[in-house]
């Protein structure tokens, strides 16, 4: 079976830190970084960068819509 | 694989819709605002009808999205977006016209407009999002506050006795004729915010088949107003808010679900 890699580009200096991607991601990959941007909110990251799965969840609840997701399909 | 060789354009499966604006959203980190914001403008970018799709926005916390939606926009005064756009589409029968409202806009001081904009049964889309309180102005009470909530014009929670119940602005207008398709959503969670999408979706499709007005609710947080962080505000909601404004259509194809 293929397997996917997904990974997500936070744009930082638009992310206010609300914390609503966290508990939508099925594998836990992002968190809040201790780092502040530009306006002093704790942005998120991926803590697990390998677990994600491309799913797209985190985009879509995301509020400021400052979160891409990609994805690719890997044969084994 | 390094993460540089997966964000590459050619592996994007998701992006913010160039219909918003790359202006910094002006709402509290976790607000619904931006998320009902984005799947309406995702609705109007994949229907293909941006240039023909007239926007009025109300007063309150989302009063600049026009600065948000890259698509033509106006704003009304308060409460009376439902009767801008009765202009506008009276005017222009064949654009998409949709408004933007709050609680505070639809449900206190533009009552009145709503109602009778969905009795004439006008041809528009109206997006009503329900957060329960007045987010702009500090957390103020608002027709749909629910009984007991705090709010700073009522410390003591809301008074059923003196402050009247919350208002049922969605399932009050379902029962008008001119309303062909009534439903409540929300934007809190990924299943939740696609499921919106598809309702709104559903709302312009009735617009452009000319059936009658379609109102979509979006029952959101306002973490700030109700003193709370993000996540918890949206738990909250699921608690108390959902139980007192049930998720679901309300009407659909013109007639009531029972």
């Amino acid at each position: 079976m293929a397997k996917i890699i997904g990974a997500i580009e936070v744009d930082v200096e638009k992310c206010k830190g609300c914390g609503v991607c966290i508990p939508a991601c099925p594998t836990d990959v992002i968190l809040l970084a201790k780092n502040v941007n530009g306006k002093g909110y704790h942005y998120a990251y991926m803590e697990k960068p390998e677990a994600c799965i491309g799913c797209t969840n985190c985009a879509v609840v995301c509020p400021d819509g400052v979160i891409s997701v990609y994805k690719v399909k890997m044969a084994n | 694989m390094d993460i540089k060789e997966i964000i590459k354009p050619e592996n994007l499966v998701y992006q913010k819709t160039k219909l918003m604006t790359d202006a910094p959203l002006s709402y509290c980190p976790g607000c619904g605002h931006g998320t009902a914001h984005r799947i309406t403008m995702e609705v109007v970018e994949e229907m293909g009808i941006w240039e023909d799709t007239i926007g009025v926005a109300p007063v309150g916390c989302s009063v600049l999205a026009y600065d948000f939606m890259n698509i033509d926009m106006t704003q009304a005064a308060h409460g009376r977006a439902p009767a801008v756009a009765t202009g506008i589409k009276r005017t222009w029968p064949e654009k998409f016209v949709f408004t933007y409202q709050g609680d505070g806009d639809l449900a206190a001081i533009g009552g009145n407009e709503t109602l009778h904009a969905c009795n004439r049964g006008e041809n528009i889309v109206i997006i009503f999002v329900n957060n329960g309180i007045y987010g702009m102005t500090g957390g103020q009470m608002a027709p749909t506050t629910l009984p007991g909530m705090k709010s700073s014009t009522s410390p003591y929670g809301r008074d059923i006795a003196t402050m009247g119940h919350p208002l049922k602005m969605t399932e009050l207008i379902a029962q008008l004729p001119g309303t062909y398709f009534v439903t409540r959503q929300a934007v809190h969670t990924p299943a939740a915010v696609r499921k919106a999408k598809k309702a709104i979706r559903i709302a312009f499709e009735t617009q452009r088949e000319k059936k009658g007005l379609a109102f979509v609710e979006i029952v959101s947080n306002c973490n700030s107003g109700w003193k709370m962080n993000p996540v918890d505000a949206n738990n909250w909601m699921v608690d108390n808010m959902f139980p007192y404004f049930p998720l679901g259509d309300i009407k659909v194809n013109g007639e009531l679900i029972k």
